[in-house]
């Protein structure tokens, strides 16, 4: 019986420990088919981090393929910037709004309606955009091209505010009643009260909520394949065509040979992604538990 | 002051309205253009004459099945993390460890999953590009959305049933596989739904590991190459050769994975809230 | 202490009736708090007396479902009638809660929050206004080193006396304490009682507790509360606490003073 049950423990431990292990396969894996950028001579004479970072063009199909990092860094922090600006003052004006300023019951049912957001695939959301969005930013913009980075980026703010807008609810509906009543009974308005007690105390949450909806944003792919241009171009203006690190991955891995310089060049850009997104989520999650246990600790 | 404070509320108050405003818009739009074309026949069909009549049958049929193959890895890999988690593990240092992990997971961007699941189950495990590499691939990326439904769901469940069971003399196993869990079901159950909801609208993931935009057959080995819902509108919108005759097959299939995705969610919800109410009492 | 009967009555309640939805969790409460003393209300637990303390600065209103009938006049105005200002209200009465509530903000945010909600800007105005409540508090000479340090990370004792501080910088003329010591230590509750012998001077104070030998230490007038079998909370007794705990004219109240119950 007790070995029945140290078996089972066991095999649970195992079963449990294949989230550690994937975290760990994708990055060995994807290193393993990006490092030869780095190490191997035969693949860095025609890719290697200089070329990434210190030309201009992206063009790693031709006569002569190029390959600078450059235009698809710009093109994706564009998109990234545009989904920022439109999505953080909604997702935090609502979260502010259902944590502080809607009765309980209400805020029961119009939580699950903006978090029902989350539910939409983002091929749909890149559909809607190529359908509508893309119409209305050469009508109000007068651009050049419909599909460009600000229609992306207002796409994908549809893709970040859930994100968005529940983690930052979650982190403004855990600071603690005592604290509005302090303020409440220090002579302070309701507003008063949102603004300069509950927002700073949850600031910690609403960073790491924004910080997460950036990494939504930067790795998304099936949004930006589609309404972006897909043109890989350094340029000053938003309503260009971009090219974003996701996109290139997902739209020039199909037609790659195996062990190619591209090949590398096309799984070395997973690896940066990966890392980023790594790190921005890590620190988030810091972010929230130190918010957390701040405000439920003290002596 | 007063009135000025009384603006910024009702402004704050507006995003709320623009958001609701917005998700209910794109619903609108796609419920509008696309609902003409569902039908009977467009769900049992394959696409014919170069996607500008016929169905979404092998579309449809793609997703589903790569998605409940998918649910053979995901859900007893989630539930037994989960009671890891929260009944074994309790104060070790792999459970912190875990949760990293699992956190990670969460935020890894679904093509950096494609080029995994390329790299490892199509190319080093040498699985092929078909079903069970995509199946695979997608169970790792919805593994955190079934733990942290299960973990909820086991936390709930009160101490007291454990030391009840406990009491009368059950091993650690027994008191969850014949208390725990049946108490969680729901929340598990949830959790199942939920990675379902999430897996069918992914297409990054797949790009790489065996989806195909036509097929003269249905899949009928989980080595095999497949069709895909969302992949499939992803193409027809960019790459078909006629877009505008394709258009309204384009509308109707969006529309199905909408409604797919969204009525999952909702009955996901719908359980889900039903429990917390449950608990409160 | 048994010269205040003539003083000012400060607030004088008249027939306070308070509903949860429909239950009645207070009954036709009528008291006169004179000015300037310490009024402590006692009882067992869950008679209603944070209820009654929160009624006189509308704190109960933030509660959902909540009706109150009846009067709390204070300075000559009902505080409950129609036209009077919530806020300004809050102003003038100050609370102190029974786990301390310090913002997680420095020492110095907390004292001047009320201030610069009223949109005080005056720099020097509000370091003065700081260091007097901080002072007042018995607090500024143990803090006056670290103003711009988290008030987290303060004792209990010590963020207690920072919320009372907090609470006298915005210049009340009443102060409401709810258990103002029950989460802390016998020592850092003696400093606290002393602290509300200094206050009374100036202000006054109505504390809510459920340590009767405080109340027979610090009060100049107490109030007995007591529930009948509905769970409704009813006044059974009001006077100087001298009077109260050596001759209480009512059974009951001679019943929980000598500890028969509650």
């Amino acid at each position: 019986m007790e070995i029945k049950e140290r078996a089972i423990y066991l095999l649970i431990t195992i079963i449990a420990s294949i989230a550690i292990l994937s975290v760990i396969l994708i990055f060995v894996f994807i290193a393993k088919e990006a490092l030869p950028v780095l190490f191997n001579p035969e693949i860095r004479k025609e890719a290697n981090l200089r070329l990434f970072f210190s030309t201009w063009d992206w063009q790693p199909v031709g006569l002569e393929p190029k390959y600078s990092f450059l235009p698809l860094i710009v093109g994706t922090l564009k998109v990234t910037l545009v989904a920022l600006i439109v999505s953080l003052p909604l997702s935090i004006g609502a979260a502010l709004f259902t944590a502080e300023f809607l009765p309980r019951n209400l805020r029961e049912i119009i939580k699950p309606i903006i978090e029902l957001f989350s539910a939409i695939p983002s091929v749909v959301l890149g559909f809607f955009a190529l359908m509508n969005i893309a119409s209305w930013v050469q009508g109000i913009f007068h651009s050049v091209s419909r599909l460009n980075a600000v229609t992306a980026g207002f796409a994908l703010a549809f893709a970040v505010i859930p994100i968005t807008y529940t983690i930052c609810e979650d982190a403004l509906n855990a600071v603690p009643r005592e604290l509005r009543e302090a303020s409440l009974a220090l002579g302070a308005t309701k507003w008063q009260t949102a603004v300069r007690v509950v927002l700073p105390a949850a600031s910690g949450g609403i960073f790491a909520g924004v910080m997460l909806g950036f990494a939504r944003a930067m790795g998304e792919t099936m949004i930006v394949l589609m309404v972006s241009g897909n043109a890989a171009q350094i340029t000053l203006s938003l309503l260009d065509s971009i090219r974003t690190i996701p996109a290139t991955i997902a739209a020039e891995m199909g037609e790659v040979a195996f062990g190619s310089p591209h090949y590398a060049t096309l799984f070395f850009l997973g690896l940066i992604l990966f890392s980023v997104t790594f790190i921005v989520n890590y620190v988030a999650s810091i972010l929230i538990e130190r918010t957390q246990s701040r405000l439920r600790g003290g002596k | 002051m007063r009135f000025r404070e009384r603006i910024y509320i009702a402004l704050t108050g507006l995003t709320v309205v623009i958001i609701i405003g917005l998700l209910g818009f794109i619903l609108f739009d796609i419920v509008k253009n696309g609902i003409s074309v569902i039908s009977w026949e467009f769900l049992s069909q394959p696409p014919k004459e170069g996607m500008t009549k016929g169905g979404i049958f092998p579309a449809l049929y793609g997703t589903l099945i790569r998605v409940l193959l998918m649910l053979i890895f995901v859900v007893p890999t989630g539930i037994f993390t989960a009671v890891y988690l929260n009944e074994y593990g309790k104060g070790f240092e792999l459970s912190r460890w875990i949760r990293i992990a699992i956190n990670n997971l969460s935020g890894v961007p679904s093509i950096v999953f494609g080029l995994f699941g390329m790299g490892f189950f199509v190319l080093f495990l040498r699985l092929g590009a078909g079903l069970l590499s995509a199946a695979l691939t997608v169970g790792i990326l919805t593994l955190p959305v079934v733990v942290t439904s299960t973990e909820e769901a086991l936390k709930s469940v009160p101490n007291s049933y454990r030391e009840a069971a406990f009491a009368l003399g059950a091993t650690k196993w027994q008191v969850i596989r014949t208390v725990v869990l049946p108490q969680a079901l729901p929340g598990i159950l949830t959790g199942a739904i939920l990675s379902i909801g999430r897996a069918a609208g992914e297409v990054a993931p797949l790009l790489f590991t065996g989806v195909a935009y036509y097929l003269p057959y249905l899949p009928s080995s989980i080595y095999d190459q497949f069709m895909d819902l969302g992949y499939h509108i992803y193409i027809m919108t960019t790459q078909s050769f006629n877009i505008d005759a394709t258009r309204p097959i384009q509308y109707g299939s969006i529309l199905v994975l909408l409604m797919l995705t969204f009525s999952i969610n909702v009955v996901a919800i719908f359980i889900r809230s039903k429990i917390r109410r449950r608990s409160i009492r | 202490m048994s010269e205040r009967k003539d003083s000012n009555i400060k607030i004088s309640v008249k027939n306070l009736n308070i509903y949860y939805g429909s239950f009645l969790a207070l009954k036709n409460i009528s008291l006169d708090i004179p000015e300037k003393s310490i009024t402590a209300i006692i009882g067992p637990s869950g008679c209603g007396k944070s209820t009654f303390l929160r009624a006189l600065n509308r704190m109960n209103e933030l509660l959902p479902n909540v009706r109150t009938g009846g009067q709390v006049i204070i300075d000559g105005e009902d505080i409950y009638s129609l036209k009077v200002d919530i806020v300004a209200l809050r102003r003038k009465i100050g609370m102190v809660f029974q786990r301390a509530n310090p913002f997680p903000k420095s020492i110095f945010e907390n004292v001047a929050f009320g201030l610069r909600i009223q949109g005080i800007k005056d720099r020097e105005k509000i370091d003065e206004i700081v260091e007097l409540s901080l002072r007042r508090a018995a607090l500024w000479d143990e803090v006056k080193n670290k103003l711009y340090s988290s008030a987290l990370d303060l004792s209990g004792g010590q963020q207690q006396r920072l919320c009372i501080a907090r609470a006298l910088a915005v210049q009340p003329d009443i102060i409401l304490m709810d258990e103002p010591a029950s989460a802390l230590d016998p020592i850092a509750t003696l400093r606290i009682e002393e602290l509300m012998r200094e206050l009374k001077e100036e202000y006054t104070i109505v504390i809510v507790t459920h340590n009767m030998q405080q109340a027979a230490r610090v009060s100049d007038f107490t109030a007995f509360f007591l529930t009948d079998e509905g769970r409704t909370g009813m006044l059974i007794e009001y006077g100087e606490t001298s009077q109260i705990f050596t001759l209480p004219k009512d059974s009951r109240t001679e019943g929980y003073i000598t500890g028969r119950f509650g």
